[in-house]
């Protein structure tokens, strides 16, 4: 790793910069991840008096249980649903917005600040929106008999939680879309309209193939958020019902820690999340690399 | 723009402005539902058009909060998650910038050891460990405290990286010069580097006020007492707090002012906020 070509001399003074930042990562990241992986090869008795070491029992356990596979079948829904709702519509604004000429900072503003609601705030928001008795959304689906209530229908449920978490997306899905579409270069497009290439085809055959780095990164960067970000939404909303419906990993971690008191088995799904986060992270620093020679 | 075409920017326009529709309605129905009088939401569908108790409302909400489901009124949320967010930004900036000089103007021994240890903490978002860390936060007496709120979350990896990459473009001139002018490293920081800094300091101040403003599981776990409730969090307990329906003019009143804060510093540092956002996913 570089340095500049000339450096300062001291023997104390960088420890001394380093300190506070190192500090806090050890006692707040460090201490408390060694302290997970730790506490997920113990078991403790039901009255927290005795525990005994049981290597990766809590890990079969759990790849066994029936509640936690459901949990990371719903992440995946989740996940997947989000990611695609969201970047679809981005995306398509995006290329809309770069269409335009005058209005194009307008519209821009009018997209990007829902990046600032919290997670917890859009839920509460779309959970009103659709209120069995009094929403509006409930009220629209009744008059084409559509029964709405994601109180006890697992799919609702499903839809509600989807739905808040990619509208809060969208923003951030849109800033990095257009700021892509900029940077295609105008000739390529204009020599596709002089041989006459329509305004489809061009986006189809050469716009999007120039859009594909962004594209992934983007993939990877809201199947992070769907996963880790969206805790508040779920919390305040649903609360991972009815039946366990909207219970993503990560709603689990803290439901069987703080609420179950299951501090062995929420140790190792705080152990398989943090295998999770690290994957991701890798894959998207490698597509960073990537991109450089691109 | 290649060729001019009225309809298809027609049917662009159309598109957008349905676009917008959508991206705004949630926020519309909710400044909507905080101007109605409670007795609004009993039956029927929600309203539409505004109703005659705004001001009430907001008085309300502003100055009692719902005492009897223990959230207190607003305004105190309203302060402190400002404290907690302001804490948390300037914190994070003021330790991600001397440890990014450390790293890049000093070679010392281990230096790359403490890039990685703080480049582990991209991996570990306060999700993932979250029984472990509030067990160590407890046993520092830190519950209930601002500090317990916001020291914990203040260890920024991307922070660092964004500083780290930015004074490697700064040219060696002018640390050479300074040099011969007998600056010492101190010096140089704050006369010379920190100037340079100022654009990157402001966009990177706009995503982590965003990113303070709105932490919501933390403030959950580590406040019990009322006293310290932040906004974001607060809205939870007043939707599941009573036993009954919420109170849906009262709710919506604070979650308009709950969002209000952070979307106008997008919407009036919007170019920070886009710069902010674009370098420190890069």
């Amino acid at each position: 790793m570089q340095t500049k070509r000339t450096t300062f001399e001291s023997r104390w003074l960088p420890y001394a910069l380093l300190a506070p930042q190192v500090i806090i990562t050890l006692i707040f990241f460090i201490w408390p991840a060694g302290q997970a992986l730790y506490q997920s090869l113990l078991r403790q008795d039901i009255f927290g008096l005795r525990t005994t070491f049981v290597g990766l029992a809590n890990f079969e356990r759990l790849l066994a249980d029936p509640l936690y596979l459901n949990s990371m079948k719903v992440t995946f829904v989740f996940a997947v649903g989000t990611t695609l709702l969201s970047m679809s519509l981005a995306l398509l604004f995006a290329v809309m917005v770069n269409n335009m000429i005058r209005s194009r900072d307008g519209y821009s503003t009018l997209l990007v600040w829902p990046y600032a609601v919290a997670p917890a705030i859009a839920g509460v928001l779309w959970w009103f929106i659709f209120n069995p008795s009094i929403g509006i959304l409930p009220y629209m689906l009744d008059m084409v008999g559509y029964d709405w209530n994601h109180r006890r229908s697992g799919t609702d449920a499903m839809i509600l939680v989807i739905i808040a978490a990619a509208w809060k997306q969208i923003s951030y899905n849109f800033i990095f879309f257009l700021a892509g579409l900029q940077s295609v270069p105008h000739s390529l497009v204009e020599a596709a309209a002089i041989d006459g290439a329509s305004r489809t085809k061009r986006f189809w055959t050469i716009v999007f193939p120039l859009l594909s780095p962004i594209t992934f990164f983007l993939m990877v960067v809201n199947i992070v958020y769907a996963m880790f970000d969206t805790f508040g939404i779920i919390h305040a909303t649903t609360e991972g019902g009815p039946a366990q419906a909207t219970n993503i990993l990560v709603y689990k971690v803290f439901r069987d820690g703080f609420i179950g008191l299951n501090l062995g088995s929420s140790a190792a799904q705080s152990v398989i999340l943090m295998a999770i986060v690290i994957v991701l992270t890798v894959i998207q620093f490698r597509y960073i690399e990537r991109r450089v020679n691109y | 723009m290649v060729e001019n075409r009225p309809l298809g920017n027609l049917v662009s326009h159309v598109v957008l402005i349905i676009g917008v529709a959508i991206i705004v309605f949630p926020i519309y129905v909710a400044i909507i539902a905080s101007t109605h009088p409670p007795g609004t939401f009993i039956r029927g569908v929600m309203p539409l058009l505004p109703g005659p108790n705004a001001i009430e409302n907001y008085r309300i909400a502003l100055t009692e909060g719902r005492s009897r489901a223990g959230t207190p009124p607003i305004s105190l949320m309203l302060t402190n998650s400002l404290i907690m967010a302001l804490a948390i930004t300037i914190g994070k900036l003021a330790i991600s910038i001397i440890s990014a000089f450390a790293i890049v103007y000093f070679r010392f021994p281990f230096r790359i050891f403490f890039f990685w240890i703080i480049f582990l903490t991209l991996m570990l978002p306060v999700e993932v460990r979250i029984v472990p860390t509030f067990q160590v936060v407890a046993d520092l007496g830190m519950l209930n405290s601002f500090a317990g709120l916001s020291i914990p979350l203040i260890a920024s990896a991307t922070a660092t990286f964004l500083f780290r990459q930015f004074f490697m473009t700064v040219p060696e001139e002018l640390m050479e010069a300074a040099r011969v002018d007998g600056a010492g490293p101190m010096k140089f920081f704050r006369d010379i580097l920190l100037p340079l800094s100022i654009t990157n300091i402001a966009a990177l101040f706009v995503i982590m006020f965003i990113y303070g403003w709105n932490q919501y599981l933390w403030p959950l776990l580590i406040t019990t007492d009322p006293e310290y409730y932040t906004i974001v969090m607060g809205i939870q307990r007043m939707v599941t707090g009573g036993d009954s329906e919420p109170l849906w003019h009262l709710v919506m009143a604070t979650v308009v002012m709950a969002a209000l804060p952070p979307v106008l510093v997008i919407l009036f540092m919007q170019r920070l906020f886009v710069k902010g956002l674009t370098e420190t996913e890069k």
